[in-house]
């Protein structure tokens, strides 16, 4: 262990300058295999980094590139505070929140579950709502863990460079007890869908790996290309227990449109042809090798089920050169996959270490006949959208339609149900009324009872709770269509609770529809398990048919936010009105203003006794009031219009000259 | 000396009562000066406005190179000679429908389509208090039941999250075809096809083709209300698919199936419909028309009438018009007007150079014809377009009309106005995908003079509170003015010998006689309740022409009225004074034009203009206190308001006005169709009519024939 040790910070340094001197290379590159291979067989205490991308041509002439990378650390104990590949800073975060489970997304765009498919891991797993989405198990005390789950979003905030801080309060995280994964309460769950990702955020996450986007699969990552694609997801999976140390999954999954040869984009009326495409199309790079200290790194091509079936049917062998598409390398392997026993999708292998800068894989794939084919979708689609329209309520609705895929599996569809679970999460501003859940299958409406198997609700509080749903519901398989309806009023929000562009709207995340009697997990019987590859590990494991559903935008009362002004300006006028005649009315005392009255009416004011003069009355103290005062406010408002044309002709001639 | 005393001891009154009483006493002067200086506002209004800014900076119109080039230009001439052909091929409404989704598919944007039925002509004037409401469509009597089909084509944004839309719509008459509209299809669908293609995107694009076989308004209301409100029960999706066979509707394309369940996109941030018009060959450039007005007088946000503007100008050339009254541009008197308001202005200019009264007399003659249009369709509560479809559920959208000036087979003044067109399009649509918030900067309560001027809530108020600030002071100095003529009277009567507690009591009495005039007035808005819910059950009759139906409403409120007046007595045989009568009719109308004024300005302020002048000079034909030419004149003017106030001769005076030619054909049944149009479109001018104006009238109507006895005998007794 010691040599193994020692070997691996010059392995970084020869990894950082591979033009270096090539026999040490070559070499140390042995020496490190032959101790890799020896340490795996010995003891899993070993650090190990393994990266893998996988390409699938998509039906709707895009192209899903996924990369994979996994890096893992083996139980804290045999090896301290120091690491040699697996990230410190993550090792740091998982020992001091006691994290057993930790998965933080990234998203740009949306996943498309008809075109792209529904029923497979990559949807399952790497489909993710847009925005940020994070939730955390820990191996905490239940009084510990929100004070944890702070922390941790403020960690991790720092961490990704990402508004992730903002699912500190309480009123953006919840707690699913099975609606989202079985907990024992040790769960947290928080979703921001409008954090906008960019490479800001990819920056920290390539820098937890050890060769960085310098070389290896990562070194594909040209930003401008990976970030003009269609969808656009990178997440982080951090597993950790005492058996098995910490397992780091780091993911990026992106849609691409790759750019026809000639350059330009496909104009709507040049057919149905796929186009084709080679990771230099795709990347604007080719694949120079592996990332020296990765213990396997492979890419992966992956052809759909519907593809595999019209080549079956042809008669033709699935070789890597068939009659309907020809890969521009040979592959090193072909992995047949099965989902249920059925044939699905069929991988080509190839193995990035027998590639070089001198010899740069640029694999790809070139469409000899036009084919159209289907992705499998899941049960139902699901889509949620909102009804009514104003300021004062409406109604979330959750659409399930059916996709018919009972049939193919089940065959025939008679008395036969589906569950599906849902899971929603609505923040407290927008108050939603769970009696008010009503259902529809198929145009006629059903009571709760019938159709809802296990309901859980955490409701909203105002300023302290989102309100949490989670309900398993049974749908009969012949069901087309079936909706749920769920009123809201919508609330209203203190003046400072407003966050930046409230007119926007505001959001409620991404529902979460499962359905558990369906499992996307492929077996690879043929596969060889010395490939020990983690993204197909994944893709064996058992994970339930997801699907997230739309964000939803709720336009929102929202004041006319200069108004404080108008407020402060118009209390204080009032305020003052208030005080002022209430100081008048304490202030006065009765008979002293009669005396008072008394002696004004004797003796008149000053200027009044000046008017009356120049106007050539007498001054009578008896006159009585109206008469005099009509002729008097005549007379004054001649005076007034004399002013103010007086003033006007001032101003005309002072302007003039 | 005991009056003198008590004026002694008595406090001097508050600044604010004095005032108040000051004005009181001068109420005529005071009245006729407010409503002067109203009108004259009103006139002065065109050379108040201002020019138009944008207020949201994220809108940057224009800052981007539009990327419709004329490849698209040929794109939209092919798709043009599709759907001709398509539509010579099937007469029916799904032809055209299926080669547009067709065409979208091709584009790889998702299609779906909507299938409607008319509406029926409902009763429903409240319905603008509930904006949720649910029409009831006309049930089908059969199986040849006519049905609209919209086409709906969504462009999903490439990174967007999907929250917010921006739709386009392009309506076209699927059973009348005319090239003009094919035309708009085309431009729509270039503009469509240019948008799926952009990276820029986003805010999801709809596109929707709406079939306005039955009105544009009906087949754009109906996706809206699908949109919003959607209808999950069984009878209607039963329907549906039974009367259309929706299954064998687009199988012959491709086996998918979900072409046929209704599709959505997020929120609406913002609507733009467009439409090709007729060619005019007669204007040297290609002009745009703008519709903006919506139902009840709402109009969308300022900003996205300048957005479009700005582009269309400024950008691609276009001459842009708002509907003006054509009358107008032409009227003399009009033209006197402005040329005295333009030499004041220009007298004013020299006093302070920053009062820019003084606009040119054809630019104010413009602004007035436009602006006369704008209120008078704020006024009306009927929306200008289909655009109205949309500020119900408060999306700003606004119409655009485009009126070519080539003929349609010159393909190459085509394929440019195609290029400006698709521009301007794109230019909006790009603006609005840059907005973050929803359109909130700018005004949306204002009238348009120009298309880049307008007048802001703050100056058009200034009229209305102007006719409106003489009421309350009239109808106190009438109420104080009856109640101290009692006093005199009474205590003439009673020969001096009341003391302080007797005349306090007596004057309290009479304080409280305004109940009668009161309950006067409440029984005639029970009156005018009545007639307003009239037509509901004179609707239900089955094949009536509009004449009988008015003649039946006619006589059914006459015989209301009588049957009212006998339950609760004749107004005047309880002796109401007449004094108080009007008060009381000036307050009720104050109070009914206030609420008005916040429902719908326009009405409010048009209605002020008839109905103050019509309650201030009401005045009993038999009072004799005047010298007889001025109590002339006020029986002429009083005759002339009582003729003018009342609803069907005002309809008759306008429709000559706006018709230009004084040609004079009575027709009651003409009421009818009116009213039922303001009903129809819930237009809150129709409540405005029967709840606020005809009991006014109608109190007016009993001032002038009030008998005046009880103050005279009075008089006499004295």
């Amino acid at each position: 262990m010691a040599a193994h040790s020692r070997g691996h910070p010059a392995m970084r340094e020869r990894g950082f300058s591979p033009a270096g001197r090539p026999i040490l290379f070559v070499s140390l590159h042995f020496l490190f295999l032959f101790t890799a291979a020896a340490a795996s067989a010995a003891a899993p205490e070993e650090e190990k980094f393994t990266e893998e991308l996988l390409l699938r041509p998509l039906p709707d002439r895009k192209a899903l590139a996924h990369f994979h990378f996994r890096s893992s650390a083996p139980p804290a104990a045999s090896v301290g505070r120091h690491h040699h590949l697996f990230p410190k800073a993550i090792s740091q975060l998982v020992k001091k929140y006691h994290i057993s489970e930790l998965e933080l997304s990234f998203t740009q765009g949306r996943w498309n579950y008809e075109q792209w498919g529904g029923f497979e891991p990559m949807s399952t797993n790497n489909a993710k709502p847009p925005g940020v989405e994070l939730w955390a198990v820990f191996d905490l005390p239940l009084s510990e863990i929100d004070a944890t789950w702070k922390n941790l979003t403020h960690t991790l905030s720092g961490l990704f460079c990402a508004s992730i801080n903002f699912l500190e309060s309480s009123t953006a995280f919840s707690s699913p007890r099975w609606g989202f994964k079985l907990n024992e309460g040790n769960l947290r769950y928080g979703a921001l869908p409008r954090e906008a990702v960019c490479t800001e955020n990819l920056t920290p996450w390539l820098k937890l790996l050890p060769c960085r986007d310098k070389s290896g699969i990562a070194a594909l990552l040209y930003r401008p290309s990976i970030y003009k694609g269609y969808y656009h997801s990178q997440k982080l999976k951090l597993r950790s227990s005492q058996s098995l140390g910490i397992i780091l999954d780091q993911t990026l999954t992106v849609v691409l449109q790759p750019n026809s040869v000639s350059g330009e984009q496909l104009h709507s009326n040049h057919g149905q042809l796929q186009p084709n495409w080679s990771m230099r199309h795709l990347f604007n790079r080719k694949l120079s090798g592996k990332c020296l200290v990765s213990k396997s790194s492979r890419v992966f091509i992956e052809v759909d089920k519907g593809i595999v079936d019209k080549v079956n049917k042809s008669g033709s062998d699935l070789s890597w050169s068939n009659e309907f598409f020809v890969l521009s390398n040979s592959p090193d392997k072909l992995i047949k996959g099965q989902n249920h026993l059925i044939q699905s999708s069929s991988l080509y292998v190839y193995d990035a270490s027998n590639y070089s800068d001198e010899k740069p894989l640029d694999v790809g794939i070139t469409w000899k006949l036009p084919l159209i084919w289907t992705c499998t979708p899941s049960p139902f689609h699901a889509s949620r959208f909102l009804m009514g329209s104003g300021n004062e309520r409406g109604s979330i609705a959750l659409s399930f339609m059916s996709t018919n895929l009972h049939k193919q599996i089940s065959g025939n569809p008679t008395d036969c149900s589906i569950k599906a679970v849902i899971f929603q999460v609505v923040p407290w501003y927008v108050k939603v009324y769970y009696h008010s859940l009503e259902i529809f299958i198929d145009g006629s409406r059903k009571t709760v009872s019938e159709v809802v198997d296990k309901i859980h609700v955490i409701p909203s509080e105002d300023k302290l709770l989102p309100g949490t749903l989670e309900m398993l519901l049974r749908f009969p398989c012949s069901m087309q269509s079936g909706t749920l309806t769920l009123d809201f009023d919508k609330g209203f929000l203190h003046i400072d609770e407003y966050p930046p562009d409230a007119n926007q709207g505001f959001d409620i995340p991404s529902a979460l529809v499962s359905f558990p009697e369906f499992s996307s997990a492929r077996s690879y019987p043929e596969i060889d398990p010395v490939l020990e590859s983690p993204l197909l590990e994944n893709f064996q494991e058992n994970s339930v048919v997801k699907s997230y559903t739309e964000v939803l935008l709720v336009p929102l009362t929202t004041p006319d936010f200069s108004m404080p002004y108008n407020v402060i300006t118009f209390t204080c006028t009032v305020l003052a009105l208030y005080f002022g005649s209430l100081l008048n009315a304490l202030r006065r005392r009765i008979g002293e203003e009669e005396r008072e009255l008394k002696k004004t009416a004797t003796r008149r004011g000053l200027i009044p006794q000046l008017l009356a003069k120049l106007r050539g009355q007498k001054v009578d103290p008896t006159e009585s009031g109206s008469s005099s005062e009509s002729s008097g406010s005549k007379k004054l408002l001649f005076k007034v219009v004399f002013v103010a044309v007086a003033a006007v002709l001032f101003h005309y001639f002072s302007n003039n000259s | 000396m005991k009056s003198l005393a008590k004026q002694e001891t008595q406090p001097k009154p508050r600044l604010i009562v004095r005032l108040g009483a000051f004005l009181a006493s001068h109420h005529i002067l005071f009245s006729v000066i407010c409503c002067f200086a109203g009108i004259i506002a009103l006139l002065l209004l065109p050379s108040l406005a201002k020019n138009t800014y944008l207020s949201e900076n994220a809108l940057i119109p224009g800052s981007a190179n539009p990327l419709f080039s004329t490849e698209d230009a040929i794109e939209a001439n092919r798709f043009m000679k599709g759907i001709e052909a398509a539509a010579r091929d099937s007469r029916g409404v799904i032809g055209m429908a299926n080669f547009i989704a067709q065409q979208i598919e091709a584009l790889g944007a998702e299609v779906c389509y909507h299938k409607f039925l008319p509406h029926s002509k409902n009763f429903h004037p409240l319905k603008f208090f509930t904006s949720m409401t649910n029409d009831i469509a006309i049930q089908p009597n059969g199986t040849t039941t006519n049905f609209g089909m919209n086409t709906v084509g969504i462009v999903r944004a490439p990174r967007g999250d999907g929250k917010e839309a921006i739709v386009l719509v392009t309506p076209y008459n699927s059973q009348r075809v005319q090239s003009n509209e094919l035309l708009s299809l085309a431009l729509g669908f270039s503009v469509f096809s240019l948008l799926s293609r952009a990276a820029w995107l986003s805010k999801d694009v709809v596109w929707l083709s709406a079939d306005s076989q039955f009105g544009e308004y009906a087949a754009v209301s109906a996706w809206l209300n699908q949109y919003h409100n959607p209808v999950f029960l069984s009878h209607s999706v039963g329907l549906h698919t039974k009367m259309y066979g929706a299954n064998h509707l687009y199988d012959a394309n491709s086996e998918k199936t979900e072409v046929t369940a209704f599709k959505r996109a997020g929120t609406m941030a913002a609507a733009l419909i467009f439409k090709v018009g007729e060619t005019r060959r007669f204007s040297d450039r290609d002009s745009v028309m703008i519709y903006a007005e919506a139902s009840n007088g709402q109009m969308p946000n300022l900003d996205l009438l300048n957005v479009v503007h700005y582009l269309a100008v400024h950008r691609q050339g276009f001459r842009v018009n708002i509907a003006a009254f054509s009358s107008l541009l032409s009227s003399a008197w009009l033209r006197v007007i402005a040329e005295i308001l333009h030499t004041l202005g220009s007298v004013l200019r020299k006093i302070n150079p920053d009062w820019k009264l003084d606009i040119a007399v054809p630019d104010y003659v413009e602004g007035t014809a436009n602006l006369a249009n704008s209120m008078y369709n704020q006024a009306l509560g009927v929306p200008t377009g289909s655009h109205g479809a949309f500020r119900d559920y408060q999306v700003d959208a606004v119409s655009l009309e485009f009126s070519p000036t080539f003929h349609v087979k010159n393909e190459n003044a085509k394929s440019l106005f195609l290029l400006r067109g698709g521009r301007l399009i794109e230019g909006v649509a790009r603006s609005v995908n840059n907005l973050l918030e929803k359109f909130h900067q700018s005004f949306f309560l204002y009238f348009l003079t120009a298309p880049s001027k307008f007048i802001s809530v703050g100056v058009y108020m200034i009229p209305f509170a102007l006719l409106l600030a003489p009421l309350p002071i009239v109808a106190a100095a009438l109420a104080d003015g009856s109640r101290s003529m009692e006093k005199t009277v009474d205590k003439l009567t009673d020969d001096s010998k009341a003391d302080d507690f007797a005349d306090i009591l007596q004057s309290k009495g009479g304080s409280w006689k305004w109940l009668r005039a009161a309950k006067v007035l409440l029984v005639i808005q029970l009156w005018a309740v009545l007639v307003s819910l009239l037509p509901y059950y004179i609707t239900q009759i089955p094949d009536a022409t509009p004449m009988q139906s008015a003649l039946i409403w006619a006589v059914l409120s006459i015989v209301v009225l009588i049957s009212l007046s006998v339950l609760f007595g004749s107004p005047y045989s309880a002796g109401v004074e007449w004094k108080l009568l009007k008060a009381t009719m000036i307050t009720s109308i104050s109070i009914g034009l206030g609420l008005m004024s916040i429902i719908n300005f326009a009405t409010a302020q048009l209605g002020a203009l008839i109905v103050i002048p019509m309650c201030l000079f009401s005045r009993p034909l038999k009072a004799s206190e005047m010298n007889f030419l001025p109590r002339a004149v006020l029986l002429a003017s009083n005759i002339a308001f009582a003729v003018l106030g009342f609803p069907p001769a005002a309809l008759l005076i306008m429709k000559g006005v706006s018709k230009g030619s004084w040609s004079w054909t009575i027709d009651i049944g003409d009421f009818w169709v009116w009213m039922e149009f303001l009903w129809e479109w819930s237009s809150a001018t129709y409540l405005y009519l029967f709840l606020v104006h005809l009991p006014c009238w109608l109190l007016c109507i009993l001032v002038l024939l009030h008998p005046c006895r009880q103050s005279e005998s009075k008089m006499k007794q004295e």
